[in-house]
């Protein structure tokens, strides 16, 4: 097997299983941006799978083709959206404490989500949905000698849209006044109010803005890697969107690179059988490696990883 | 309103969450079609009703204290230790081991040794978290999430290379350490309770005498009141960290013990996690980390998810139900807040 055959392995895998983990963990920025932690992506996620298999399914029966799983992402976005709001009342507006507010989020939707495929299927998992968000060649760009084959061939839209979304996130978080608002609310947030920001209203946004990519991460999880949606679908790929977010430094670009990196470990613990010279190292290095790293860059053993200062303290208004 | 200040606030708002929490358990069934009247009758059925659900009950309620004590010890040093689960998974491990190992041996000593090997491991996997966060400010929330992973996989790659036995699992323990015993199983009509719950007892006894009546559990309560006072006041804030994590660890690891001593008396290579140590967390929430409303919370949910089981088969209401019910009892007690709020706003009204 040679090196390129090795690329074209394990390259399109990493991108593929990267792209729920970077619409989750863009989620999480914007959360934790304004100073809401976000342990709920979990639970978001996971509701956002749910409503991606079932909407699929229901587009079917409306008669949408294959539209259908275009048409559940978006469904999937409303409901995180709905479903965030939750953790905002309770952690922006109750000043509960924001990870435990968030482990609720987690419970709350492993129940709901397993209760409603109950009640809806009458069954433990959804069917498997017909109209998958299929592979398929970019024109034109997959003809390009090299980079077409490894990064434009049996690809996923869902994966461009990531990427893309990530530059866009980007953008708006540091070139746009809005952007600004967001950062300055998990920054200082009095000083923001001193300034006439409306620190509940930024993160309320922020906190549903994290919803809706969770939602949408969650679904393209469902419709393309998945296929159905059961109560094994999201084990641990929201914590693992947390990680790329922390190991990303808060900063998109940055969660993008460490989602890419995470998927690429994904990808080599299970394609790892095929390549010479990887064969001998245990899959359990590479399934803790996003973990690990995660603690290391943590501690500043990889480049050191400062939180936005105001996170999770609730604001109240003059309190000193 | 009265019983919503002071001293009184503690019993009060989980007693209001827990009622509020069912409330909207109730509600959800009515919108989906089930009746939530029926369905709870089965549910208090489902956990009183004779000896063998009650035993399933206690038998439930075993790691769950034991979880719940590891959560309540952290935060009473301002530490949230969410990596109960894996530090449980490492103890259930470590006890399966030394339940292996050691043929012949008195069950006096076999199982005083696994319970402590578990505890050992919980500990020095929870040593990683506080050591970091002592050291380097790593916020502790963060690093036991991915610990968790970490042991998920490392403890099943461990089973799959040293420990392999036919069904993906471990062999039986030997006798000797097993926690498991047919008195209880005969007086409790056949069900898995095992002697378990005595080890979880004495942890919470352990817990409440470490924290009230030793100089160690002073200097820890006050870090977590305030660090920078305890500071100036000369305690090593640093070393009450690591110890704090180190000690809830300790809890963890044996809960997963129960597990691995008691209930199954192997360990089976994990798909996923045994959500007892995340529960852990509602049990420590609900109980206001004190020991004894630890052990009434973990009552609580203990015997929630077993009558939930008699509530699917008499209702046809999904189990999931109760994790619906727990998730709201939780934000409850998270925004008691709320609670607050209300009951001044009906105080202000009273005077008027």
């Amino acid at each position: 097997m040679d090196f390129m055959q090795i690329l074209q392995l394990v390259i399109p895998a990493a991108i593929f299983s990267a792209a729920p983990l970077i619409f989750t963990a863009l989620g999480g920025v914007f959360s934790e941006r304004s100073g809401v932690v976000n342990i709920g992506l979990e639970g978001l996620m996971l509701m956002g799978a749910f409503t991606g298999a079932l909407f699929t399914i229901l587009g079917e029966q409306w008669g949408m083709g294959a539209a259908s799983p275009w048409f559940s992402l978006i469904v999937a976005i409303i409901v995180g959206m709905l479903f965030s709001l939750l953790h905002a009342v309770a952690s922006i507006s109750f000043k509960a404490d924001q990870v435990v507010s968030g482990v609720a989020l987690n419970f709350l939707a492993a129940g709901l989500a397993i209760f409603l495929v109950k009640k809806i299927f009458d069954a433990g998992q959804t069917p498997i949905i017909q109209e998958r968000i299929y592979k398929t060649d970019v024109p034109l760009l997959s003809d390009i000698p090299f980079i077409g084959p490894l990064f434009f061939s049996s690809a996923y839209y869902t994966s461009y849209i990531a990427i893309a979304l990530a530059f866009v996130v980007w953008w708006i978080l540091f070139k746009t006044p809005f952007g600004l608002r967001l950062r300055s609310v998990g920054e200082h947030p009095m000083a923001a109010d001193t300034m006439g920001i409306n620190v509940t209203k930024m993160r309320y946004v922020a906190v549903m803005l994290s919803g809706g990519f969770a939602g949408l991460g969650g679904a393209v999880y469902a419709t393309s890697i998945a296929g159905n949606f059961s109560h094994a679908t999201i084990s641990g790929q929201g914590f693992m969107a947390l990680a790329a977010m922390i190991f990303g430094k808060w900063h998109p670009l940055g969660a993008m690179g460490a989602a890419l990196f995470f998927g690429l470990a994904q990808s080599l613990s299970i394609t790892g059988q095929q390549i010479p010279g990887l064969k001998e190292i245990p899959e359990v290095y590479l399934l803790i490696s996003p973990y690990v790293l995660t603690i290391l860059a943590l501690a500043g053993l990889v480049g050191r990883a400062d939180a936005p200062k105001a996170i999770g303290q609730p604001y109240e208004k003059g309190k000193r | 309103m009265k019983l919503l200040k002071g001293k009184w606030s503690n019993i009060t708002v989980p007693v209001l969450s827990v009622a509020l929490g069912l409330l909207v358990g109730g509600i959800i069934m009515l919108v989906s079609g089930y009746n939530p009247l029926v369905a709870y009758a089965a549910l208090f059925n489902g956990i009183f009703s004779n000896s063998y659900v009650l035993g399933e009950t206690i038998r439930q309620m075993t790691p769950l204290i034991l979880s719940g004590l590891a959560v309540a010890f952290a935060f009473r040093t301002g530490l949230f230790n969410i990596g109960v689960e894996g530090q449980l998974l490492v103890g259930w491990l470590a006890s399966v081991y030394v339940g292996l190992q050691f043929d012949g041996l008195s069950p006096i000593v076999h199982i005083p040794l696994a319970v402590l090997a578990a505890a050992v491991a919980g500990a020095m996997w929870a040593f990683v978290p506080g050591f970091l966060k002592a050291k380097y400010h790593v916020h502790e929330v963060i690093t036991t999430i991915m610990m968790n992973y970490v042991a998920l996989h490392v403890v099943n790659a461990i089973i799959r290379t040293y420990l392999l036995a036919p069904g993906e699992r471990t062999d039986q323990i030997n006798q000797s350490a097993s926690l498991q015993s047919s008195f209880l199983q005969t007086i409790t009509d056949f069900s898995r309770l095992h002697y378990g719950f005595v080890v979880a007892i004495i942890g919470a006894i352990i817990m409440w005498f470490l924290l009230w009546k030793t100089t160690t559990g002073y200097e820890l309560r006050s870090v977590g009141f305030n660090k920078y006072a305890s500071e100036y006041a000369g305690i090593n804030v640093q070393r009450n960290i690591i110890l704090s994590m180190v000690i809830s660890g300790a809890f963890a690891g044996a809960a997963g013990a129960m597990e691995g001593l008691g209930t199954y008396g192997y360990m089976t290579v994990m798909a996923d996690f045994t959500g007892v140590g995340f529960d852990g967390i509602a049990v420590a929430l609900l109980g206001a980390n004190s020991a004894f409303g630890v052990v009434l919370a973990s009552a609580l949910f203990g015997g929630l998810k077993i009558g939930a089981l008699n509530m699917q088969s008499v209702a046809q209401v999904p189990t999931q139900l109760v994790e619906i019910v727990i998730a709201m009892i939780i934000f409850f007690v998270a925004s008691s807040y709320l609670i607050h709020w209300i009951s001044n706003r009906v105080n202000k009204r009273g005077k008027i």
